[in-house]
């Protein structure tokens, strides 16, 4: 993700408590496996960890909650971004049209506001641009309680970014960046679920 | 790209399959060229020799000389259109219009019949439409060769529809607001045709300054993208599409997946290619018709002109709400010119209220100052026509001539239609956009005023929202022209 230009928040993966990790708290733990889609609605995200006990815990118990289903299973630590406002940017394989960008307001409310908005990978700086100024919500990108406006060029370099990695990786068939969240102005990707299969052409 | 010139501007017509009986489509179709005035050849192909409508009729294509018709509209059955298609090739026929159904829509047998057409033609190099569809009518060349009725005036709006009943209502559409069509084509099944072949011509068509297309399904969308592309930047294109709200979402495990509808997809598509899209039918006829007689904006701030308060108010929240237009605000220098004009209760601000303005007699010289003045990019002036619906009351009425009626029904209807006319010479000098919108389009379609508009060449708009509507098309493409050729 961030080699396509995409901003994430720092990470380490482990698989137990007793890994080594080097970040500054508060930090965010998360189950993740490659047949875990929604992980809030399970309950696999542990939010606003500020010790090194907290943490032992959280990944413990995240562990235990893995299911067999869940095949091989990891925790995710990253640091904890905080912004107020959430957009959701992804890729989808359409059946007709190919690799599709898609740009919203995001977090869990994503799929019932549907202030979303479309176009074909791989997209233009303009096309980009032109999907930030589409969406209903525009109040919602300006100065908003305390914090800055969103920077519209680093969402634009992050939309490029993204169309052109559907194209150049044909195996992706969908990818959820989501929460994209704002912080002090800047889209961060704290979470990404990939979907790979044979072929998005 | 396919030479459909052979299609629309052929220098003779055959209809195979002519036909004595008015109901069937080798009778109307014949009447229709006929009817209309198709200047060039009119042949007729029936197995029995004869005459029909004062047109001799062939039993072989043998006996039409070689190079007389580049055009063959098919109303015979599946089992011999392969052959004819082969003679007619023979004498030199270009072009084949197969309005005959009993193909692919018809089962198993009738897609394997249109394969063998398609790849019969293909073999002969002979452009193919249809099968299965109402035909074409192509008004520059007096070309009304179709199983319908609706033969639009001559204008630049070019029409391709998979559906032949949504040609029907755009022709009819034009032919009631007097903007004219230069082609219009159903394309059937689209066997071999289809409505980005009929696009790409009409982008190099000289008659054509404007596309209106109706889709459904579109096969292979990334391959209709890419040729859309090119050819939206070139000439405005406005799409109308059926099925919308169908369902189409997939089951999808990403949220992305989830929100992608086709119709969201398609949106996005639209957006992305510069297809201005329309979301009803006469929304789509009215933005082609802005485009075929309307210069582009080059800005979003509209003023408006209005007659009465009301109608300016809710113009003004139109405006308010459009995404790609600004209610103008009038700078110092323009509303001293218009304090210079207007009775003092004027409005003072956009909208400007013209109250008053009709007895001094002003609202020319006003229209002026505003479509010329350079922080306004458009105008939507409300209220032509209201001076001669009064004359209308008075000329119907027992009272009339007498009472100095004759006189003043003579000055209202010159009025209106010097209001009329003013607006559209205003537009044509400024290069600025201006619509006139009242409901005496529909309510009073013979109103000296909407006479004068639709005579100038202009839509007369049914309602100020329908205005601005087709306005805010034409500024969002216009912006779109305008920041990928600029850069900025």
């Amino acid at each position: 993700m961030a080699a396509a230009g995409v901003p994430v928040s720092a990470f380490v993966t482990v698989t137990s408590s007793n890994d080594p990790i080097d970040l500054e708290f508060p930090v965010v733990a998360k189950l993740c496996g490659d047949t875990i889609a929604h992980k809030s609605e399970r309950g696999l995200v542990r939010l606003n960890i500020n010790s090194a006990e907290d943490l032992t815990t959280a990944v413990d118990d995240l562990l235990a909650a893995a299911t067999p289903d869940d095949g091989d299973v990891s925790v995710l630590v990253s640091t904890m971004i905080e912004g107020r406002r959430e957009l959701i940017a992804g890729i989808t394989t359409d059946p007709q049209f190919g690799a599709t960008l898609m740009l919203g307001f995001g977090g869990i409310l994503a799929e019932a506001v549907a202030d979303v908005t479309f176009r074909l990978a791989p997209v233009t700086a303009i096309d980009a641009e032109e999907m930030i100024d589409e969406l209903s919500s525009q109040k919602l990108l300006g100065a908003f309680r305390g914090e800055p406006a969103v920077d519209r060029a680093q969402l634009v370099s992050l939309l490029v970014g993204l169309s052109e990695l559907a194209v150049e990786r044909q195996d992706i068939v969908s990818i959820d960046l989501n929460p994209l969240i704002i912080a002090e102005g800047k889209p961060i990707a704290v979470d990404a679920l990939v979907e790979l299969g044979a072929t998005n052409a | 790209m396919l030479d459909l010139r052979p299609l629309f501007e052929p220098n003779g017509v055959i209809v195979a399959g002519a036909s004595t009986h008015p109901g069937k489509f080798g009778f109307v179709s014949l009447h229709n060229i006929l009817r209309c005035g198709f200047a060039g050849q009119v042949f007729a192909l029936a197995r029995d020799e004869g005459e029909i409508l004062g047109v001799q009729v062939l039993d072989s294509p043998e006996k039409i000389p070689h190079g007389a018709a580049e055009l063959l509209f098919i109303c015979t059955p599946t089992a011999v259109n392969e052959q004819l298609l082969r003679d007619c090739a023979a004498r030199g026929v270009k072009a084949a219009f197969c309005a005959a159904g009993g193909y692919s829509e018809a089962g198993p047998e009738g897609i394997e019949a249109e394969q063998r057409l398609v790849a019969v033609a293909e073999e002969l190099g002979m452009v193919l439409a249809g099968p299965n569809g109402q035909g074409i009518t192509s008004p520059p060349a007096n070309l009304c060769a179709q199983i319908t009725a609706p033969y639009p005036p001559a204008g630049s709006i070019a029409i391709a529809s998979q559906s032949g009943n949504f040609v029907s209502s755009f022709n009819n559409y034009a032919a009631n607001a007097g903007i004219g069509v230069s082609r219009s084509v159903s394309a059937g099944n689209a066997a071999s045709t289809g409505v980005i072949d009929y696009l790409e011509w009409f982008t190099e068509d000289d008659a054509t300054s404007v596309s209106l297309i109706y889709v459904e399904g579109i096969e292979d969308g990334r391959d209709f993208y890419e040729r859309i592309k090119p050819l939206a930047r070139k000439k405005p294109i406005v799409v109308l599409k059926g099925g919308a709200t169908a369902g189409g979402q997939q089951a999808a495990a990403s949220h992305t997946g989830a929100l992608a509808s086709d119709d969201a997809v398609f949106d996005g598509m639209a957006r992305q290619a510069g297809i201005v899209r329309a979301s009803t039918v006469e929304e789509a006829f009215e933005a082609a018709a802005t485009f075929a007689t309307q210069p582009l904006p080059t800005g979003r701030n509209t003023a408006v002109l209005t007659t009465a308060g009301g109608w300016g108010v809710v113009t003004a929240d139109a405006l308010t709400t459009a995404k790609n237009l600004d209610l103008a605000e009038l700078p110092s220098d323009l509303m001293a010119a218009l304090d210079e004009k207007l009775p003092p209760r004027w409005s003072k601000g956009n909208p400007i209220d013209l109250a008053g303005g009709e007895t001094r007699d002003t609202i020319p010289e006003v229209m002026e100052l505003v479509a010329q003045h350079e922080s306004i990019d458009a105008v939507v002036y409300l209220g032509v026509g209201i001076q001669s619906n009064q004359a209308s009351l008075m000329k119907s009425g027992q009272f009339y001539p007498d009472h100095g009626l004759e006189r003043i029904v003579d000055f209202h209807e010159r009025q209106d239609a010097r209001y009329a006319v003013a607006a559209a010479e205003l537009s044509e000098s400024t290069g600025k956009p201006i619509l006139t919108a009242t409901e005496l389009a529909v309510a009073q379609p013979d109103n000296p005023g909407v006479v004068a508009t639709r005579e100038a060449g202009r839509l007369c708009y049914p309602t100020s929202n329908r205005a601005v509507t087709a306005l805010d098309h034409l500024a969002w493409y216009a912006e779109f022209r305008r920041r990928r050729t600029t850069g900025s």
